[in-house]
């Protein structure tokens, strides 16, 4: 090569970021500055056509006043925790079934994984109706079980979170299953085979051998779950709208219907912040907390 | 793994023929229903094969909506998308895990830190610099807006990190430079990770609702997912036809999941483990 003018170190940083400069400009463009943009808006009002006018904090002050918001955050709270959990033991449970030497066992993977790839506006359809207060086969079936007051579901402001909740668990849990799978089949079977020599139970095998071999799983897991758990709009959106009521209002229902609804750009980027600082929060304590309980072999 | 016992292994059986119909029986309430007649969508005791199959649902469908050009419209973002993602996606892999220089590291943390970043923290800035480039109700904007993904940058270097440098370096003695080994060594070398997330793009793109719901106003230029919404508020009652439609809605992505259903497993297995 002719190139002598540079060293061979600035050469391979040459060379190096060419490689990411495609990808870069659209992200730093598209992504990066949006995100940056998004903290000068909260700390601003503005409604998209008038020029922006600085308030500091006010916004923030504005949302915390908010009944709609502290709701979304009680809402947000509630729909994370529940999905977590039962996303998790869902998850591993089918794991462990589907992680056996059994005929046909492709079919049945695929079947738990089928949810996961189904789009949210025929999902969000088909269980509306299926939820349906009167005549939906759901409270068809709870009714022939003996139920005499069935649940509202998704028009009932008590039971629209729960009934968006499961239907959040029943598409994602596939997609987790396969996660787990992975991480089954990379537990050495020695492992199992010496605790089998000592006379260990299948009881005693899956708490002393199989859950501390899945720690680093169950630690990515529970990061992915938690990060997802704070993005779920469309399904709520496509579902329910957020309601009834703020029943199924979540921090990013209130985004957008600030944003695109109201027009109240400040306000929609403060409640866009606050959503920042509980992902990131919620992301570094999860960090903290690894040490304790993930081992890496 | 030791197999399973012969009692187990009926258990076993038992309980997945309970829990698999049982998690697809959304599904196939949905496919039953397509085929009904409005009246005949609740009747309990549910009727999973119906008595007169309503084909004419599937046709009816096409004059009631321009589903023709929904579907023409996905098409077309859903593969630009991919195309474009697959080529800036692996390219800056391969800078990220086969280029050595300052600040990489750094940088690369930058990328998968966003992933955790919900979308809804900066939907709002980016609509209103789409706006700005009056890019608002084109399909330019999805574009721009799909098109430079974290997570497929994610992806694809956790396959070519364990591409071994061996390789690379037998072809830089041979004469290859950066670019010549990206193109002819570890491209074709990493087909999978390549296919994961091709299949991974097609599927979000396809299903993709918010973006298109925020970006598009114009009926012409709507996507299947929008498009069928905007079906289902306008004719909330007629279930039979509200079912045929979604279920055409989800037949590519099945056909696709069913083919290459490899590629989604290990396509999650690669971004889950190794992170």
């Amino acid at each position: 090569m002719q190139k002598k003018a540079f060293g061979l170190e600035t050469r391979e940083t040459l060379v190096g970021l060419s490689f990411i400069l495609p990808n870069f400009i659209g992200f730093a463009v598209f992504i990066l500055a949006p995100v940056l943009f998004s903290f000068y808006l909260s700390v601003n009002s503005w409604d998209g056509f008038r020029p922006m006018e600085f308030v500091g904090l006010d916004n923030f002050v504005q949302i915390f006043k908010d009944r709609v918001f502290k709701r979304a955050m009680v809402n947000t709270l509630q729909f994370s925790v529940f999905t977590i959990v039962f996303t998790l033991v869902a998850s591993l449970a089918l794991a462990m079934m589907l992680n056996q030497k059994l005929k046909g066992i492709a079919i049945f993977r695929s079947a738990i994984f089928f949810p996961y790839v189904a789009s949210i506006v025929a999902v969000a359809v088909v269980w509306n109706m299926l939820f349906q207060k009167d005549y939906g086969p759901i409270n068809a079936f709870l009714r022939f079980l003996g139920m005499v007051n069935p649940p509202g579901w998704t028009a009932s402001t008590k039971y629209a979170l729960p009934a968006v909740i499961i239907v959040v668990i029943w598409k994602n849990m596939g997609y987790y299953m396969v996660i787990y799978l992975a991480a089954l089949q990379g537990i050495p079977p020695e492992l199992h085979e010496a605790a089998m020599i000592d006379g260990a139970s299948a009881i005693d095998r899956f708490r002393h051998v199989t859950l501390p071999m899945l720690t680093p799983t169950t630690f990515f897991t529970v990061m992915m779950l938690t990060i997802n758990s704070f993005k779920v709009f469309d399904l709520i959106y496509a579902m329910t709208e957020g309601g009834p009521g703020q029943a199924t209002t979540l921090i990013v229902n209130y985004i957008y219907n600030q944003a695109f609804v109201s027009w109240n750009y400040g306000k929609a980027s403060a409640a866009s912040m606050v959503l920042f600082a509980l992902v990131a929060t919620v992301t570094i304590i999860q960090f903290r907390m690894e040490k304790k309980w993930v081992s890496y072999m | 793994m030791k197999e399973p016992s012969r009692s187990a292994k009926i258990g076993l059986y038992a309980a997945l023929c309970v829990i698999c119909p049982l998690t697809l029986l959304p599904l196939a309430w949905m496919l039953s229903s397509s085929l009904k007649l409005d009246k005949d969508v609740f009747t309990i005791p549910i009727q999973w094969i119906p008595a007169i199959p309503q084909w004419g649902n599937y046709i009816k469908i096409w004059e009631k909506i321009p589903l023709g050009v929904f579907t023409f419209n996905t098409f077309k973002l859903t593969i630009i998308i991919t195309l474009i993602q697959l080529f800036t996606c692996s390219f800056a892999a391969y800078g990220f895990s086969k280029c050595r220089f300052k600040g990489r590291d750094a940088l690369f943390l930058c990328y998968v830190a966003t992933i955790a970043i919900p979308w809804q923290v900066y939907m709002l800035p980016q609509y209103t610099m789409m706006n700005k480039m009056h890019l608002v109700d084109s399909h330019m904007s999805l574009i721009l807006l799909h098109s430079f993904s974290a997570f497929g940058v994610f992806l694809m270097r956790q396959f070519m990190v364990s591409i071994p440098n061996e390789l690379l370096e037998a072809a830089r003695i041979d004469g290859l430079n950066e670019y010549g080994i990206y193109a002819r060594i570890i491209l074709p070398l990493s087909k999978p990770a390549l296919a994961s997330l091709s299949i991974f793009t097609f599927v979000t793109i396809w299903n993709d609702f918010m973006g298109p719901m925020i970006y598009l106003n114009t009926t012409e230029k709507k996507t299947i997912q929008v498009g069928i919404r905007m079906f289902i508020s306008q004719y909330s009652a007629e279930y039979g036809l509200i079912m045929a439609a979604s279920i055409l809605s989800l037949v590519p992505v099945f056909t696709l999941f069913i083919a290459f259903q490899r590629f989604f497993v290990e396509g999650v297995a690669t971004s889950g483990l190794k992170g």
